[in-house]
């Protein structure tokens, strides 16, 4: 961050389309909220197909955002390979990566200044009962790893996040993401 | 009903309309603001309120002039292209004088383009892209708040004069979420609408057309409408004036680029570089006074679009020569970022 007394966290999250990509930028932004920080977030749109490449942008600060457009990120979530190649390039020194590892089998080539964690979000989140909640451990861990916002927030969050009609996987998600902040922290970076 | 609510800004300025009293939306798809037409197809139907999916642009420009006739607040949204499809009607609601409201959620042409945002329909929005001697009102929201809380200003505006109000925005706008406060706000004393067609039972039979054949009629109608014209120049000119007192460059951007630019004009201010901002809130009428004014003092006029340069020659038309205006645009779905508006400023800069 260019100005380290300030909070201006810039997050890319990415994936490919049905990874709930979108959902987990819309709960960091929720959970941004309700932390009462500033925050936006601009989803890559027109293209949201199952299998297609989705990613969205998710600024917080404590101040007026000028640009929900992120060039460089100070955060990266990738989920699956195409991503890690595309935006890792973009991220800023002093930055931190996050990748699904249940589906990137290799170590990414990043600057040392980066700190990285690996994690095997769909792996863990099949060992919870519902795969799909592989983009909720991945939020769980960042939030563990950034220390901005408590993923008790997230948790909390869910409600407003998730569709009325899904409100039964409520518990799972829940449950992702503890799971990925137990995960996170459990991990020496 | 004060509550921060998180929603993106197609979703904001469908529920801001309701909020305003909309009871009719007429629509047809196009990304980047399907997200008002869906979000009216749920809620207008629960609130026992008009919304048709129409067969066309054409069809939904047209169902909101015929809804608007009747004195009901009606409106339609579309993207560039559809926009361009409307543009007769936009005409017709100009020359039988009726209040609409229409929204576009400006994407990349020309042509069908593309998807992305864009802010290359300046020209068409400001100079009324159809036929003959018209103006519409032209608001652009720089955030998802204002994007809601101009939607109410739209009607008003649209009843007050008996005109088209466009809103003019941009694909991030319209995609983007961020912390949104909904309310009611207060409407303005407006005039009775007794031009409206409401069934002439016990009244003469009102009459609402755009065609008028007799001798010297329409000059006499195209003056009318200048006068209207002028007034709306004279009372409703909206603009934020940002950091200007000292400033030596004035970067004049609206909506997103203004956004944009503004975070850059901080950063500029901290590296000890005198520049300010104007947005123009109103395109038209466009505050060309208080560019005019800053004029007098700036030594540079840097203008941002997410376009070739359009709104650019309303500044250098204020600005009338006495300073030079720089421009920086980005097109066909580029936007400019805070890195390239800064290297324009600091050019600006070195050559003072």
């Amino acid at each position: 961050m260019q100005n380290t007394n300030k909070l201006y966290e810039e997050i890319i999250i990415a994936g490919f389309g049905g990874q709930g990509i979108m959902l987990a930028g819309k709960l960091l932004a929720q959970t941004a909220m309700k932390s009462k920080k500033e925050v936006t977030y601009m989803p890559s749109y027109g293209a949201e197909v199952r299998g297609g490449t989705a990613n969205c942008m998710v600024v917080i600060t404590e101040r007026e955002i000028a640009s929900p457009l992120i060039t460089q990120p100070n955060s990266l979530i990738v989920m699956n390979k195409a991503s890690l190649e595309k935006f890792t390039p973009r991220l800023k020194d002093n930055g931190l990566l996050i990748y699904n590892s249940s589906l990137i089998d290799y170590e990414p080539q990043v600057s040392k200044t980066i700190k990285v964690l690996a994690i095997p979000a769909d792996q863990l989140a099949i060992e919870l009962g519902n795969h799909k909640s592989a983009n909720m451990v991945i939020v769980g861990a960042y939030l563990q790893m950034r220390g901005i916002i408590s993923p008790d927030t997230a948790a909390d969050c869910l409600t407003q996040t998730i569709a009325k009609r899904h409100h039964k996987m409520l518990e799972v998600n829940k449950k992702a993401i503890y799971c990925g902040a137990k995960f996170a922290k459990e991990q020496p970076v | 009903m004060s509550e921060k609510k998180l929603i993106c800004g197609n979703e904001a300025m469908a529920e801001a309309a309701i909020i305003a009293g909309l009871d009719a939306y007429f629509g047809y798809p196009i990304t980047p603001q399907n997200e008002v037409t869906a979000y009216m197809s749920r809620r207008m139907p629960e609130l026992d309120r008009v919304f048709v999916q129409c067969e066309s642009e054409l069809a939904a420009v047209n169902m909101v002039y015929g809804a608007v006739a009747t004195g009901k607040r009606a409106m339609t949204s579309s993207s560039s292209p559809g926009i361009s499809l409307m543009q007769e009607g936009i005409s017709y609601l100009a020359g039988a004088e009726l209040p609409a409201v229409i929204v576009n959620v400006m994407r990349g042409g020309p042509g069908l383009g593309n998807i992305a945002p864009s802010q290359a329909d300046y020209f068409q929005a400001t100079r009324g892209g159809g036929h003959g001697d018209y103006r519409t009102i032209v608001l652009a929201p720089s955030s998802v708040q204002e994007l809601a809380d101009f939607m109410s200003l739209a009607f008003d505006l649209a009843d007050q004069y008996r005109i088209t109000v466009m809103v003019l925005t941009d694909g991030i706008l319209g995609q983007m979420m961020e912390p949104v406060i909904l309310e009611k706000k207060k409407q303005r004393k407006l005039p009775p609408k007794n031009w409206a067609l409401t069934g002439a039972k016990n009244r003469k039979q009102n009459i609402v057309r755009s065609l008028w054949l007799g001798d010297g009629v329409l000059e006499e109608l195209n003056r009318k409408l200048q006068k209207k014209y002028d007034e709306i120049q004279k009372k409703e000119i909206l603009c934020e004036e940002y950091e200007i007192e000292n400033a030596e460059i004035i970067v004049v951007a609206y909506g997103i680029a203004a956004r944009i630019a503004k975070g850059t004009v901080d950063k500029a201010k901290k590296e000890g570089i005198k520049v300010g901002l104007i947005r123009p809130i109103t395109l038209w009428p466009f505050p060309a006074e208080q560019i005019s004014r800053a004029a007098e003092k700036a030594k540079a006029f840097l203008t941002v679009e997410l376009s070739c340069g359009q709104m650019v020659e309303d500044v250098r038309l204020a600005v009338a020569g006495k300073v030079h205006v720089e421009f920086y645009g980005r097109s066909g779905g580029g936007v400019p970022s805070d890195s390239e508006i800064m290297k324009e400023i600091k050019q600006l800069a070195a050559k003072r």
